[in-house]
Order: structure tokens, then sequence, then C-alpha cells
């Protein structure tokens, strides 16, 4: 799942002190797993925001709403009205849904509440690590189901580089080395001979590098 | 191996049978070369050739090929050494041929520290290619004579090429096999880690010469003199993939203060004397980080001095 967190609260405030009827909203899918940017935290934040409008005296009318997924149309039918009736929207979904939402209501400013971090999984309850990173080309059936891509800081598709420590990545103490994961995997698999296979040059076309990626599925066209 | 394809005087130091000497030098974090230019006049008669750094640690300096051109201007035989960390295959393909077209003869692959040690933190990497595959990169544009793209290069870069191995990273059992996959991809010389631990060391050449990878490139033994204990006790704690036995810190502690530096020298040299006699150690890598004005006395010290002569 897409995981963000809320942005500095100074930062949300200069963004929308300005208007004066700012409606809060939710995305209560992806980010909401991660409490950052569900419906219950654009309450919990509109709150916060309307603390801060009366200590500066500022007049701005801030409601508080949100839907099941800001990416796709249909969700957005029982908030027209609310929308509609907005100066300005503070979303908390992640840069797709703020974007969504931008291309569909053109003559609405709409803001970011979050910063959109990573793709990621939840190992246990309240912790979130970045697992994929789209590259568009799965390695995972090489490296025994751990992406060097993601998880290695220089994305090297035949580690260890020089800096595993430890089974500690040479950036903190506090991240594994994704070679260390690949090596230990691939030995309890009985493939550790695949180790030596020199995993070719990567086609980074149909990553980022290769510009806005999209498909279409023909049969619905 | 096999016969010598470039122009490399250590390519031919090392097929002519004699234990090479390279060392190396860090350029200037300035526009001018006059610094990094002595510090090869310093070591030039007691190596065959001299690695030059590329924004080592991440700090920006002046650039390893522009340092290699001032070098081999000299007559030194730099060995340009390329990390993966700054520029994608365009940008070392293109260097690659710049580099060529001064005569620089040998590459050494890296990948690069992680920029977060360096004073761009903020920067973005690019690793577009891992070290092993820029082994394979020179391999294929020297030996196929084709950019990665498959186009032809009519004069291509004739490369004498090298990687780095550590045999004290992590996992340890892999470490032979990661040499044989850097082999495989076409690595002809290594150049290791700083060797501290001499035992462990000599645990991975058994495992190097059991599967005979010693006869299918070369290895130089990385030696770093310690100049004092304070620097052992930092590399000991501080630089992942740095294996420093306690007993050579106290050696170093039973020293007083002003002869600690003197001491890191004979250790340096009484290294590469036992290093020496290890089968399959084809040369030595003699990394004065800082400290090049001790080259030629550890070269000398350790009988591996004079060089020999070599058409380069």
């Amino acid at each position: 799942m897409i995981v963000g967190e809320q942005k500095p609260f100074e930062e949300v405030w200069n963004q929308v002190k300005h208007h004066k009827r700012l409606l809060v909203f939710g995305c209560n899918t992806c980010v909401a797993v991660c409490h950052q940017g569900g419906n219950k935290e654009a309450g919990v934040l509109a709150s916060l925001l309307r603390m801060r409008a009366t200590q500066d005296e500022v007049d701005i009318e801030i409601i508080d709403s949100g839907i099941e997924r800001q990416c796709e149309h249909e969700f957005f039918e029982r908030t027209e009205e609310l929308v509609a009736g907005a100066e300005a929207v503070l979303s908390l979904a992640c840069g797709i849904g703020v974007q969504f939402m931008a291309g569909k209501y053109p003559d609405t400013p709409i803001y970011p509440a979050l910063n959109t971090t990573f793709l990621g999984d939840v190992p246990e309850t309240g912790v979130f690590t970045e697992k994929c990173q789209a590259c568009g080309d799965c390695v995972l059936g090489a490296t025994g189901g751990v992406c060097p891509v993601s998880r290695c800081a220089k994305r090297v598709l035949n580690g260890p580089c020089g800096g595993s420590n430890k089974g500690m990545c040479e950036i903190s103490k506090d991240t594994e080395c994704a070679w260390q994961l690949v090596v230990e995997r691939l030995e309890r698999l009985g493939k550790l001979d695949d180790y030596e296979k020199v995993q070719p040059i990567k086609d980074w076309s149909k990553d980022r590098s290769g510009g806005p990626r999209s498909f279409r599925l023909e049969d619905f066209s | 191996m096999s016969a010598t394809t470039t122009k490399s005087r250590l390519e031919q130091v090392l097929k002519s049978g004699h234990q090479a000497v390279t060392s190396e030098c860090g350029p200037p974090r300035s526009s001018d070369a006059a610094h990094i230019i002595e510090k090869g006049e310093l070591i030039k008669d007691h190596v065959d050739a001299i690695n030059v750094t590329d924004n080592q640690t991440s700090v920006t300096r002046l650039c390893s090929l522009a340092a290699c051109v001032h070098l081999k201007l000299k007559g030194l035989d730099p060995v340009l050494q390329m990390v993966v960390r700054d520029r994608n295959r365009i940008a070392l393909q293109s260097d690659l041929l710049g580099a060529a077209s001064f005569g620089i003869s040998n590459v050494l692959c890296l990948s690069g520290d992680h920029q977060s040690f360096g004073d761009h933190p903020q920067a973005q990497n690019v690793f577009d290619l891992d070290s092993m595959q820029l082994v394979q990169t020179v391999r294929y544009m020297r030996d196929e004579q084709k950019f990665l793209s498959g186009d032809e290069i009519k004069t291509p870069p004739n490369m004498f090429v090298g990687a780095a191995a550590n045999p004290f990273g992590d996992p340890f059992h892999i470490r032979v096999p990661r040499l044989a996959k850097k082999i495989a991809a076409g690595a002809e010389f290594i150049q290791t880690q700083c060797i501290y631990n001499l035992a462990k060391f000599e645990l991975w050449m058994e495992g190097v010469r059991a599967r005979g990878l010693h006869e299918k490139v070369y290895i130089l033994a990385g030696i770093t003199p310690m100049r004092s204990v304070g620097m052992a006790r930092y590399l000991q704690k501080n630089v992942p993939g740095m294996d420093v036995p306690d007993e050579l810190i106290e050696r170093l502690k039973g020293v007083e203060k002003k002869k600690q530096s003197e001491e890191g020298i004979t250790i340096a040299v009484e290294s590469i004397q036992r290093l020496k006699e290890i089968e399959g150690v084809a040369g030595f890598h003699v990394m004065a980080i800082e400290w090049e004005e001790k080259v030629p006395e550890i070269v000398e010290r350790s009988g591996l001095y004079p060089r020999p002569k070599v058409n380069g």
C-alpha cells in the first residue's frame, strides 16, 4: 500500500490560512492504514486548524469530511456538493489523490496535507517499511523475494556492497542490508548457487526514467 | 591467464610474473592539481601504477579522470577509479572513452560510498549500473568493441579492468563466491580492502585457491599503515567492513605516542612480508591515506624495490 506522513503542522497551516472556506478531506484507504490520512485523521487535523485559526484570530470556516478513495471518480459522488462549496481543499490523500482532485476540480486549489513517503507493508502494528519502488521490471524471482531496488540504499543488483556490516547497511545501524537478506533467503531455499549468476544490467526505461507510465485495458475502452 | 591486452604497466608487471605494487592518491578539493602531481612524483619510482580515487567518501573533489590525466602526463600509470554512484551508463561510457583517449589504461570499478557520508547528503544517487555491471561494461566495450546499446565503437577503450574485494565484509561465506562473480563479470585484477586480520585473509585465500580463482585474477592485497592507536580504534569501530583485531590495537598502545606511526609502518611491512608468501597474492595495494610520503619506505623495507622495468 501507499504510505504517507502528515506534513509538519506549520507547513499545513501556512498553505491554507488565507482561505475563507476550507474542506479538510480524508482518504480512507491506504493512508488510513498508517493513521495519517484517513477520515478520522481529517477530523483531528480540522480541529487543530480551527484551534489555530481561533488563536491567530483568522476568519476561516473549516469543514471536515472524507471518502474511501480520492483516486477514482465513483467515490466522489456523495461529496460532490461539499467539494463544490469549498473555496479550497486540504487533501489527506497521497500525491495521487491530491492530483486526481486537482484534475477533477480545475478551479479549486487542492493542498497536500501529507508527504507521500513510500510503497510499503505493515510488518507489525504501527510500523511501516518500504518494500517496492515500482521499477516496472520486477526482479524478486531472482533475489529470493527480497527487493534490492527498494531496500538497498544503492539499489545494487549484484550485492552486497562493501558497506554491509553484521547484517546492517552502512547508512544506518537500523537499516537491514537487503543483500544479507537475499543471501540468507537463497540459502534457506537451497539456491545459493543462484547468487553467482550476474544479474544483467537493468532496463530503467520501465522505471520513472522512461517518463510517466500508464496502461489501458483494451476490453474496457 | 591471457596474454597482455592493454598498454597498462600494471598488467605487464603482473603478466611477467612479478608481484605488483600500486598505491593511491586522492585528488584535492580545488581546481589546483599541483598537490596530486606532487603526491604522484613522491611515489612514482616505487609503484607500478597509482589509483586515483573518485570523490571518495562522497566528498566533492577534482575529478578522478582529470587527475589521472595529470599523472599520465608525468609518466605515471594511473588507475582510474570509477564509482557508479554519480554517473549513469551514458556518462560512464563517455568517461571511459575520454580516459582512453589520454592513454589511461587501467580502471577500477566501484560502487562508491553512499552520499549520506559526504558533503552533499541531499544529492540524488544514480546507481544505473552496479560495480559488477560496470566491470561487464568495460569488458564489453573493449572486447566486443560496442557500446551497451550495441552500437559499434571504432576505437574502443583498451583498459585493464579491476574491481575491489572485501574479504572481511559480511556475510563472510559469500566472499569467495562474490569474487567468483566479479571474475565472471570480467575482472582481471582485484585490489582488496585493507588487511589487518591476516588470519581471516588467509582463510579467504584458502577458499579462493580451492576454487582456482587465484589463477583467473590477479589479487593485490590492500595495505594501509596505522598512524596512531586512535586511527586503529576509529577504523575498528566506525568503518564498515574493516576488521581490525584487538591485538593490533594493543601493540600500538604498547608503544609511546611519538613512535606509534613508526610502529604502524613496521606492522605494514611485516604484513606484506607475511602476505608475500601466500600463494595467489599477486601484489600489494599500498594505501597510505594522506601519508603518501611513507609509501617509498614501506615498499623498500618490504623488499619490493626496485620495481621491475617493463615496456609501459
